[in-house]
């Protein structure tokens, strides 16, 4: 099957490879903000440009555990890069905003309290905080593996909210936050029992 | 009957070509110190922004919703021949090609705040005539109180046009007294250059003091009506979009604040800078809202 040899040749690939390759955009579009390859209005280019990054890395996460389960492709040794990550460009998005894009504390505080949009993006990243705290061997020992998977599903709320926040930055309807949206929403309702129980178990692909 | 009213920016406040083509070679060269060290200059002195950034950042959905879709696809759109279909409440209504009107306009050079609703700005050297001008050649009736306007519906040119984001053709609106006003003008170049076709080739409205989606582009209708005309970003969005959309920085927008503004141009460390009331243009209309509830009619 193409689906095991994908896996066996991922077992090659060290994790700290793919925190590597997962960073390069960062300092890339600081530079390309910095010179021009952003365009005319590099802060919201950039704000946006990272923001999202963190959707699709989101997006990834949550796609792990399907794709394990329905096509029998192993990407769990990634996940906690891959979520440490997404949590790495939300803070990243999140600061661009508050120093480069609003500048103004006071209008920062007014923006998270009144303005849904930007509510609903800062609760996102606030569920994101316990799991980024609790990213690590220890914390999963500590927690146990039930209580740890239990809390991890803020993941889903997080990315949730982050495609809803997208969706509602946007002037009028555009397809692209909608599409951001539907993935994440899919990639939740294949999780639903019903759906999640017709599935192969994953131990038959081993 | 131009030159109604004088810039208090001047052609001495115009990049000459030389020098904005300069720095552009500069940053060509991507030395990222010199563009971020451009910026205190650019926000105290209103110095115009250059041609590049005029051109490349726009909202003209007709091409695409991303800033830049405009640069990249306006290229197909045909501009010649053009006419402006002028009908209504007007004395000579009729189907009036570009030249016929140009022949009987003074061109004028407007320096011109430019603030868009997304809270970004530019200072822009549009070339044009007076929209009074125009409508006085038309002849405007007594019933009129509003001028409606109407852009190219095209969408074998306009690839935004294919899908429908925004009911198109996009309208936009004024009442008779704003369209007579004489900072109010039909814009037809920039840098003295013929309007480039991402800005709204090859006639546009400009209406200094009102957010950048009042200056409707590319226009091939004006309609002279006694009722206030649909307004796309209304229909859209009503709570969000009013028809009157004077810039002013004490209604915010819901979703972000218009007490400031970021000029284009000033690199990644642009500063914040205060929006003005009527972008600016406070003494020359603010008698025009006097009694109105801004917060009602924004």
């Amino acid at each position: 099957m193409v689906v095991d040899r994908i896996n066996a040749g991922l077992r090659a690939v060290p994790v700290w490879l793919l925190y590597i390759l997962l960073s390069l955009p960062a300092p890339w579009l600081v530079w390309l903000g910095a010179t021009g390859g952003l365009g005319v209005e590099p802060i919201k280019a950039l704000e946006h440009e990272l923001g999202q990054i963190a959707l699709q890395l989101l997006i990834a996460g949550l796609a792990v555990t399907p794709l394990r389960r329905f096509v029998g492709l192993n990407l769990m040794r990634f996940r906690r890069a891959i979520g440490v990550m997404a949590f790495t460009y939300v803070a990243l998005h999140l600061l661009v905003w508050l120093v480069l894009d609003v500048q103004i504390v006071a209008q920062i505080w007014a923006d998270i309290v009144k303005r849904p949009c930007i509510t609903i993006g800062m609760l996102g990243f606030v569920l994101l905080i316990p799991l980024a705290v609790t990213s690590n061997n220890w914390s999963v020992r500590r927690l146990g593996p039930v209580a740890w998977r239990r809390l991890h599903r803020l993941a889903y709320g997080a990315a949730f909210l982050g495609a809803l926040h997208f969706l509602m930055l946007s002037r009028g309807f555009q397809i692209e936050p909608l599409i951001y949206l539907g993935l994440v929403v899919g990639l939740l309702l294949v999780r639903l029992p019903a759906l999640a129980g017709s599935a192969r178990p994953a131990v038959s692909r081993r | 009957m131009a030159h109604r009213w004088t810039n208090d920016l001047t052609r001495a406040d115009a990049t000459p070509e030389h020098v904005w083509l300069n720095r552009r070679q500069i940053l060509g060269a991507g030395v990222a110190a010199l563009a971020l060290g451009a910026t205190p200059a650019r926000a105290d002195a209103l110095e115009p922004n250059s041609w590049d950034e005029i051109t490349s950042y726009n909202n003209f959905y007709e091409f695409g919703t991303d800033k830049g879709d405009p640069k990249k696809y306006a290229g197909a759109l045909t501009t010649a021949p053009w006419s402006i279909e002028i009908d209504g409440m007007v004395d000579r209504p009729g189907t009036y090609s570009i030249e016929d009107i140009l022949a009987q306009m003074t061109i004028e050079e407007r320096i011109y705040r430019f603030r868009c609703v997304e809270a970004w700005s530019m200072v822009i050297p549009w070339n044009g005539f007076e929209l009074a001008d125009l409508l006085d050649m038309v002849g405007v009736q007594e019933s009129a109180k509003y001028v409606a306007f109407e852009t190219l519906y095209r969408p074998e040119e306009m690839p935004g046009q294919r899908t429908r984001f925004i009911e198109w053709p996009y309208v936009e609106g004024l009442r008779l007294d704003e369209a007579l006003h004489p900072l109010t003008i039909m814009a037809t170049g920039i840098y003295g250059k013929p309007m480039p076709n991402q800005n709204g080739a090859p006639i546009r409205l400009v209406v200094p003091w009102k957010y950048g989606f009042k200056s409707i582009k590319s226009i091939v209708k004006i309609t002279l009506t006694d009722v206030e005309p649909p307004t796309s970003w209304n229909r859209l969005q009503p709570s969000e979009y009013g028809f009157y959309s004077n810039v002013n920085p004490k209604v915010n927008h819901p979703r972000w604040s218009q007490a400031t503004e970021r000029r284009i141009g000033g690199g990644l460390l642009s500063p914040r800078i205060p929006t003005l009331m009527f972008n600016g243009y406070e003494d020359e209309v603010a008698s025009m809202y006097a009694g109105m509830d801004l917060t009602k009619f924004y």
